[in-house]
């Protein structure tokens, strides 16, 4: 993920290759973050006037979804799953030691903006849990030795 | 030599992507000439990754397999060898209908879906009219599998019936829940069944488009399905003129935001459309003003994907299995602290006590089961003493509980249930859309309740009953209104979790 600033000229290609679409907003805000790492204010005057929506609107919709940051995170993103099929089998103290050992709380970066920690509920991996995602890659059964080892990888 | 490794992302989890390089360099290595297939998973999660070897037509499985194990395995001796796949209990006892292809086929192969029956469904739909497609869903019993058990025959009906200049098909695949994993599972493993489930519904209704709302947290799935579309658009499966019938469907791939509550179908279309992911008041029903406020179908995922085998083997087929008025197959996921995790298809009225005990072979930990959690974050923790219980909508209902979508996530004695009430509360408060106030306020002053009642002030407890009862009836959606289920039956079942430290002193 980079977190470039967009030009206004990237911000136009991205408009125009969805705006066609029938409720292009949520895809439109997918290939922002997409390529820019989080939706950068830049683009948001050209999206409200795209698609004709007030940008009290849009600032709804994003802050609305968990997906969607209106800042840079990390290089890479890991996500622990916090929910029940998790929990059953110790995801919570998973995710307390993970936090700790970086000494982060939930949604902070590693201070060599390496990693962002964000909570996620269900990856779909409730038979092999506790689970989590380091970028799109899924990690089941996940241990403290595991984890160190996607921390490892992820430069954290 | 054939060799079979899940691309599921279960798989994937727990080493399929190693395992499936050190096959090719061994075999490489040894100069063995392979087929590597790619499959969906067969569903025995335990046994992940399962790599099958196909010998005189037979698979035979091994699992689940490390990298270490790939030598043995490629000579034919190894320890973790399982024998033929299909004899294995698991396998032998289930009734695959909706799940015949996944773990079976290459899932981005048509003509391998073609081979085990599909599109059949869809060649017989197009020789019927609208009217007699949905006459088929509804002689079925069908009902909707994402958790609300709505008959499906009679909403397509409701969208056949209604007059727009365009209709929708719009799949619900934001598979929220905790413990449940089949939407996902289809998905990957057999792409193709859910774009011919949309496509006789389009047929039937008159919808021409279709959209597949998939939850960003699935990022294999998206992938396998934006592909299966591709190739099922440039074999003329889905376009202008569907399988040359002459009608048209089309359909695409939309990505969620990671907002749970746009798993309720009015909230999805509002998010779909590009809003905030508001629950709407009902009505009207979206199957007359749903997506851009025209006649929707909204159905999940594992219910249209039932649609093609039912047109393939005919509903009554289909209603054969089953008990009372839940017809055909439920397809179990269980999971959570169980030694035996997994998906497992058969006919509605199999015990939970069966599943837990003897299919899931209890805890993982070896401890005693506390509860099991049935249908998600919204549905009832149910004690061993309700192990009886069939699984069916109306069974499980009579017992406090809650089908939904089918999940189980099994719990240990080690589970502390105040806690999981208390999670439950939480959830509900992060993942409020925040429309109505019994679940938006409701959720904050449950967590607070909670903490008073952990805290060993027994005061609070008929309070915590009060505030469930409020979200219970004054809200929109299933969110606000089901998090009481998880709490009560928590507090019902397990009192013990609830006492009072003074309780407890005294």
């Amino acid at each position: 993920m980079n977190e470039t600033v967009p030009t206004s000229e990237e911000i136009d290609t991205l408009l125009a290759e969805y705006s066609h679409l029938e409720g292009p907003l949520l895809p439109i805000l997918h290939a922002m973050q997409d390529s820019f790492g989080h939706i950068p204010e830049a683009a948001h005057r050209p999206i409200a006037e795209a698609l004709n929506i007030s940008r009290a609107e849009l600032h709804g919709v994003i802050s609305f979804y968990h997906d969607f940051r209106e800042n840079p995170v990390g290089r890479h993103v890991l996500k622990i799953c916090r929910a029940e099929a998790c929990q059953a089998v110790g995801g919570t103290a998973l995710a307390e030691a993970t936090l700790a050992k970086l000494g982060l709380d939930w949604h902070g970066t590693t201070i060599n903006g390496a990693v962002t920690v964000e909570p996620v509920y269900c990856l779909g991996l409730c038979a092999c849990a506790p689970a989590a995602m380091l970028d799109d890659r899924v990690v089941g059964r996940v241990d403290n030795a595991r984890m160190d080892t996607l921390l490892a990888e992820a430069g954290a | 030599m054939k060799i079979y490794v899940p691309m599921d992302s279960a798989a994937k989890a727990l080493g399929a992507e190693d395992v499936a390089a050190a096959i090719r360099t061994e075999a490489k290595a040894r100069g063995i000439e392979i087929e590597l297939v790619r499959n969906g998973t067969r569903g025995m999660i335990w046994l992940e990754p399962l790599v099958e070897v196909e010998i005189d037509g037979v698979r035979h499985g091994y699992g689940p397999a490390t990298v270490g194990d790939v030598a043995d395995i490629l000579a034919g001796d190894s320890a973790k060898a399982l024998g033929p796949v299909e004899k294995l209990d698991w396998m032998k006892r289930q009734t695959r209908l909706t799940f015949a292809r996944v773990g079976v086929i290459n899932p981005l192969s048509l003509s391998d879906y073609e081979a085990h029956g599909g599109l059949a469904g869809l060649w017989r739909a197009i020789g019927m009219d609208g009217a007699g497609i949905v006459e088929e869903v509804t002689k079925s019993g069908l009902r909707g599998r994402g958790g609300a058990g709505f008959p499906t025959g009679i909403k397509w009906k409701t969208v056949h019936d209604a007059a727009g200049p365009q209709k929708y098909i719009v799949c619900n695949a934001d598979e929220g829940d905790s413990g449940t994993f089949a939407d996902r599972m289809i998905m990957e493993g057999d792409p193709f069944t859910l774009i011919e489930g949309m496509a006789i519904a389009g047929l039937g209704v008159g919808a021409t488009k279709g959209y597949v709302y998939l939850r960003s947290e699935y990022p294999d799935a998206i992938r396998v399905m934006r592909r299966a579309v591709e190739i099922a658009r440039g074999a003329g499966v889905l376009g202008a003129d569907v399988l040359g019938s002459g009608r048209a469907f089309e359909m695409e791939i939309r990505v969620g935001a990671g907002a749970y509550v746009c798993g309720e179908e009015t909230s999805l279309l509002n998010s779909l459309e590009g809003k905030r992911g508001v629950v709407r008041a009902k009505p009207p029903l979206p199957a007359l003003e749903g997506f851009l406020g025209r006649p929707t179908v909204v159905n999940n995922v594992i219910s249209l994907a039932t649609v093609p085998v039912i047109f393939e083997k005919g509903a009554q087929y289909y209603a054969d299995f089953g008990l009372g008025r839940s017809r055909g197959t439920v397809t179990l996921q269980i999971a959570g602290n169980v030694a035996r995790g997994g998906l497992f298809e058969t006919a509605f009225g199999i015990s939970l006590g069966e599943v837990v005990n003897d299919l899931g072979s209890g805890t993982a930990s070896g401890r005693p089961v506390k509860a099991v959690q049935v249908g998600g974050p919204l549905g009832a923790y149910i004690p061993v003493s309700n192990f009886d219980a069939p699984l069916g909508y109306e069974e499980l209902d009579a017992k406090g509980g809650l089908l939904g979508h089918a999940g189980l996530v099994v719990f240990d004695d080690a589970a502390d249930m105040l806690q999981m009430a208390r999670f439950a509360m939480e959830f509900c408060a992060v993942e409020s859309c925040g429309k109505c106030t019994p679940c938006r306020i409701g959720a904050v002053r449950g967590v607070e309740t909670l903490d008073r009642i952990a805290e060993g002030d027994g005061a609070a407890i008929p309070l915590l009953t009060d505030l469930c009862e409020t979200m219970k009836d004054g809200s929109l959606c299933a969110l606000g209104g089901f998090t009481p289920l998880p709490v009560m039956s928590a507090l019902t079942h397990f009192p013990n979790d609830f006492a009072t430290q003074q309780e407890a002193a005294e």
